[in-house]
């Protein structure tokens, strides 16, 4: 070994480790590359091309076309760009309402779970994991025929003296028929002369039809499930010290929840959030086998339009475009996730530490230490220290 | 140290030997393939059910072995999905389905070849199915079969609610009469798909279409807002529905399952009524004539050929054997469309005398305008008309003819 340190020229160790290491990760390199690198730069290609869908995107006769298909869905007034809003709107209010239930239910479902005092914590586990391995096209023809306009659903409804509403053919809003209720039924001159995208602004507000309500809640049926795993496995992996410290100090079981137990599942709650992003801007299996964009493309999200434009109408150009735009839309939102979500890298002065050691380096701030009891002696920051440390 | 060093090079070994091996094999295959498909012809169709497979799968094999090419037929499950990615790659099945809304489509493209002009059964096919296959002047597929929609009227509830033959509806208020006659309870009198492919037929009895003779957009003429007003009517009386607001996919299985008494549907229905709701009485009436005469809606099935097709001779032969009109009869009985053939339309009528409305309709029936991008124009249209009861009719025939004048030019 040491004869082989001293003449690097052989190529010693490391070059033939790096050799080695190369050759192994080649075989993912390679179809990373062949099924990812290389579609994504054609799609890119097509998305400023006029390709029509007939032989290779590359041959001659395929022109660059600029920002045209771009131009068309965000700048020039006409049915691609109406369609187009109209899916961002509708996948909006889908995102909204998905994300912050899926993440609360999952969280709370998992907190439940972990109990030790719990009897039978394994079936629930499962049960409630069991949505989450089920295709989501066999759950997806379930939830229409339960949510359809004679099925279980509204027929439970009826027995309490509800008339449910037609769940798959009403293209209302929710919050139109809110407003409606409440008697405005048409809608101001400033909502209605203006908008963006093709919409109007009172079309932007209408909140989800009924049918995308049944898809949010299907959503938050399928994915709770997978994100309770992930919580439960971060719940494990708390050490019990900080809980203990703040039995002592005299934290009831809410405020330790609030401000010991949630601080430290920041990177699972980051990473739930980055998944539910990218997830429910994706939706796009639900749609096709439930609704295909009905009623009054009401359920139309990015993802069908952009299948719909290239595959069924020959669009490809503008189906590729949709595409990235998707792609820029669910990177912004998770690099805007990030920043809210990012660690204070100091804390207030009476805090008495910083995150990396104090500046002056004398002692280092250990996980266990800072719970400085204040006046009320559980008082808290939400900024409780040692929650970059988990992970 | 060393038998480290062995083991990474028998590992760096085998990892090679295996992409190799993986590339190898995916070229031998892609050459297997090609060398196939070009003696081979292949057959996409998009199937109704295991009695158009059968049908269409024999009537292949029977060519087969007349002619000694070979021939495969594939069922699509999403034909045109299938149809844009073969024409993608530039390896496309040789003979296959189209219908008339999506020839535009594929022929702007050059995906289709214009081979109809060369068949020697050119002059049996009805005229304005081939019209429906034109663009550009040229026609891109033969037509195989058409369906009209006309009025399908459930007998025992017809009876029940003291109706008779004299009282098939003939006129837009008769319709609006027996209608509301036929509400009931659980029942409404009538229930359709809410598309255009339905409420279009309203269209042409009041004399209007999307498009004029000479093909100039008027889909926000007078007759049209009258029409679709008419069908608003009916959605605000309550005496019909839409097949969706009675918890159905379709009008036919809204028809089906008792929600509804009557449907507008196309000839495809007989055979959904006959596998799924054997025990439903039915009577197929013309649908009924609106203040500007009979109208319809007609909608047409050709056979399409491959511009990048290897074998264009072979499939246009295996195309004029399918489309003679014995052959195009043995498929109606099979499963239950109409010829597209002129000479078979009073053969057809004596084998099926109670779907006799259905070949009526031909008269007079219109088709959906063959334009680059319809589609899309379509599906706005359809999405205003799911929310009809609360629309304004001349606002939705406005914003059509705003999207159809732009893709029309």
């Amino acid at each position: 070994m040491m004869k082989r340190l001293k003449k690097p020229k052989e190529g010693g160790a490391h070059g033939h480790e790096a050799v080695a290491g190369w050759l192994f990760i080649s075989p993912m390199v390679i179809i990373l590359g062949l099924f990812l690198v290389i579609p994504v730069l054609m799609a890119a290609w097509v998305s400023v091309s006029d390709w029509t869908g007939r032989g290779s995107p590359f041959a001659s006769t395929v022109n660059f076309v600029g920002t045209d298909n771009y131009a068309k869905l965000l700048t020039e007034p006409g049915l691609a760009q109406s369609d187009f809003g109209m899916s961002i709107k509708n996948n909006s209010y889908y995102v909204l309402l998905v994300i912050p239930i899926q993440t609360a239910l999952s969280l709370f479902l998992a907190v439940m779970v972990n109990r030790r005092v719990l009897k039978g914590r394994g079936f629930f586990r499962t049960a409630f994991y069991f949505p989450s391995v089920t295709s989501s096209v066999a759950i997806t023809v379930i939830f229409l025929f339960l949510f359809s306009t004679t099925g279980a659903v509204n027929k439970a409804l009826h027995a309490i003296g509800v008339n449910g509403p037609q769940w798959f053919s009403d293209p209302k809003g929710i919050l139109h028929m809110a407003l409606g209720n409440m008697g405005i039924d048409t809608p101001p001159a400033a909502l209605a002369g203006h908008g963006f995208l093709g919409n109007s602004w009172w079309q932007w507000l209408s909140g989800p039809s009924p049918a995308m309500c049944v898809f949010i809640i299907m959503a938050v049926f399928t994915t709770s499930g997978t994100f309770m795993l992930l919580f439960i496995s971060a719940l494990q992996n708390l050490q019990g010290e900080v809980e203990e410290a703040g039995i002592m100090d005299g934290a009831s079981g809410w405020q330790r929840f609030w401000h010991i137990t949630l601080p430290m599942l920041k990177p699972t709650t980051f990473t739930v959030l980055t998944l539910g992003l990218i997830g429910t801007w994706q939706v796009f299996d639900q749609i096709y086998v439930g609704t295909k964009g009905n009623p009054s493309k009401t359920t139309l999200t990015p993802a069908y339009l952009s299948y719909s434009s290239s595959f069924q109408n020959n669009q490809w150009g503008r189906g590729a475009a949709i595409a990235f735009i998707l792609f820029a839309i669910i990177v912004a939102m998770t690099i805007l996730q990030r920043i809210v979500l990012r660690d204070r890298k100091t804390l207030p002065k009476r805090k008495r530490f910083y995150r990396d050691g104090p500046p002056s380096a004398v002692v280092p701030a250990t996980p266990t230490s800072p719970l400085v009891p204040t006046a009320s002696g559980a008082q808290m920051d939400d900024s409780t220290p040692g929650e970059g440390d988990q992970r | 140290m060393f038998h480290k060093k062995m083991m990474l090079t028998v590992a760096m070994t085998a990892v090679g030997a295996l992409a190799l091996a993986a590339c190898g094999g995916g070229s031998d295959d892609s050459n297997g393939a090609s060398s196939e498909s070009a003696s081979t012809i292949n057959v996409l169709i998009g199937s109704s059910g295991d009695a158009e497979t059968k049908a269409v799968t024999d009537a292949v094999a029977a060519w087969s072995t007349e002619s000694g090419v070979k021939a495969k037929v594939s069922v699509a499950s999403d034909i045109a999905q299938q149809l844009s990615q073969g024409f993608a790659s530039g390896n496309p099945a040789d003979v296959f389905y189209l219908t008339n809304d999506t020839i535009a489509t594929y022929a702007s493209n050059g995906s289709l070849d214009p081979f109809v002009e060369g068949l020697s059964n050119k002059d049996d096919f009805y005229p304005t199915i081939m019209d429906s296959f034109t663009y550009d002047g040229q026609v891109y597929a033969a037509p195989k079969d058409f369906s009209t929609l006309a009025l399908i009227i459930n007998s025992d509830k017809w009876a029940a609610a003291g109706l008779t033959d004299a009282d098939i509806p003939t006129s837009w208020d008769e319709l609006s009469t027996v209608a509301a006659k036929l509400t009931t309870g659980d029942t409404v009198g009538l229930s359709i798909s809410p598309e255009f492919a339905r409420v279009g037929a309203f269209f042409a009895q009041n004399g209007g279409w999307l498009v004029d003779d000479k093909g100039a957009v008027t889909a926000d003429s007078p007759e049209n807002v009258e029409a679709l007003t008419y069908v608003q009517s009916l959605l605000t009386s309550g005496s019909m529905k839409y097949a969706s607001e009675v918890g159905a996919g379709w009008g036919g299985e809204a028809f089906g399952t008792g929600a509804a008494a009557m449907t507008i549907e196309g000839n495809w229905i007989t055979g959904a009524l006959t596998n799924t709701y054997p025990d439903v009485k039915y009577t197929v009436a013309e649908l009924p004539a609106g203040p500007a005469g009979k109208g319809t809606m007609q909608f047409n099935g050709g056979w399409g050929i491959a511009a990048d097709s290897q074998n264009k001779d072979n499939a246009t032969k295996l195309v004029e054997y399918l489309t003679q009109p014995t052959q195009q009869l043995t498929f109606a009985t099979d499963f239950g469309v109409m010829p597209a053939v002129v000479s078979t339309a009073d053969q057809w009528k004596t084998d099926n005398p109670a779907l006799a409305p259905f070949i009526e309709g031909a008269d007079y029936a219109k088709s959906i305008p063959n334009i680059v991008g319809i589609k899309d124009v379509i599906d706005e249209l359809n999405s205003q008309i799911q929310s009809l009861s609360t629309g304004d009719p001349k606002t939705i025939l406005e914003s059509t003819q705003t999207n159809l004048e732009s893709i029309s030019k």
